[in-house]
């Protein structure tokens, strides 16, 4: 018997080109899932998934959408219904992050923010469902943000849209889990990807001492808990947002 | 089992009723428990014998008999 705790789920993680999206899938790779990696570019996971595959001897499967594209999720969904005939787990990662002061807000960047952290995050969770209602199970993790929690200074755009993701996760749970689909958020403190390392090293080094733990978490750090949240190790656990931010606080 | 017999069982299973009086005039406004609910169930269950997956826009159309058809149809079901 298989030790690994996803070993045959059937996985779509979206915004898996680089940072926490590609910890988790490399994860959920390790743990036997089968994932289908989501990135906008076509061709662009097309090595690492195969490099994935063997190293974990499972299947990563990249699928190229937009996922502000209401076709393309929908085809996506469909696909992955084609292949396999169920969804299992549903990891809404991909999202787009602004800094700026309430002055300074661009409100063409907002719209935008919102249709991809927001509005695009509803219709993967209304497509994705459609399918777990059907199998009457499923997991779906949406990527919150500590500071969707807390607020923050200087980013009230971005805090709006992961406010959101927390208030949808919570109603969505409570309308599905009559088809026992789970719906949970993970709200990342600060996070060591290379992308906001750079931005923490330019801009907020001083922040280090916001945050309990004394570092910056590994996307891999955020990952496990979508293990967790993914497997049947979480199967009473439904409308929640898990901090995972090593005790931060703005 | 045609196309046709597939759509008229979903109706008769959904709405519990004999199929021989479904036509063009069944619809959310003459069938007393043809709700929100129902019609999920409906749709649901029209995406599962044909294997499709309707856009939200078409969910909310699929309000009667007849209307059903034509938004079946253009998922390539034909009758």
């Amino acid at each position: 018997m298989s030790s690994r705790i996803l070993e045959g789920k059937i996985c779509l993680v979206t915004g898996t080109n680089r940072g926490i999206g590609k910890a988790i899938v490399e994860r959920y790779a390790e743990e036997g899932a089968v994932v289908y990696a989501n990135a906008r570019t076509e061709s662009s996971l097309d090595e690492w998934a195969v490099a994935c595959s063997e190293k974990y001897t499972t299947t990563v499967i990249p699928i190229y959408f937009d996922i502000t594209d209401a076709s393309a999720c929908k085809a996506a969904i469909m696909k992955i219904k084609s292949d396999h005939g169920r969804i299992d787990v549903l990891v809404n990662n991909a999202g787009m992050v602004t800094y700026e002061m309430l002055p300074m807000i661009d409100f063409d960047k907002l719209r935008t923010m919102f249709e991809i952290n927001v509005i695009a995050m509803i219709q993967l969770v209304q497509l994705a469902s459609r399918v777990m209602s059907r199998q009457k199970s499923g997991s779906i993790i949406n990527m919150s943000s500590i500071v969707g929690v807390q607020g923050v200074k200087g980013q009230l755009g971005y805090s709006a849209t992961k406010g959101a993701v927390i208030s949808l996760t919570k109603s969505a749970a409570k309308e599905l889990i009559e088809h026992n689909i789970r719906v949970n958020a993970i709200a990342p403190g600060m996070v060591g990807t290379d992308r906001f390392t750079e931005v923490f090293e330019k801009s907020f080094k001083d922040k280090i001492t916001n945050i309990g733990i004394g570092r910056l978490a590994s996307p891999t750090e955020i990952a496990d808990v979508c293990v967790f949240l993914g497997s049947d190790l979480s199967t009473y656990v439904t409308g929640q947002i898990i901090g995972v931010d090593g005790s931060t606080s703005f | 089992m045609s196309i046709l017999e597939k759509y008229n069982s979903v109706f008769a299973t959904v709405f519990n009723v004999s199929e021989t009086i479904l036509n063009d005039d069944f619809s959310s406004t003459s069938v007393d428990n043809w709700d929100s609910i129902t019609q999920l169930s409906l749709v649901t269950a029209i995406e599962d014998i044909f294997d499709i997956m309707l856009d939200t826009e078409d969910i909310l159309n699929f309000k009667s008999y007849g209307i059903g058809k034509e938004i079946v149809t253009k998922y390539g079901i034909n009758f």
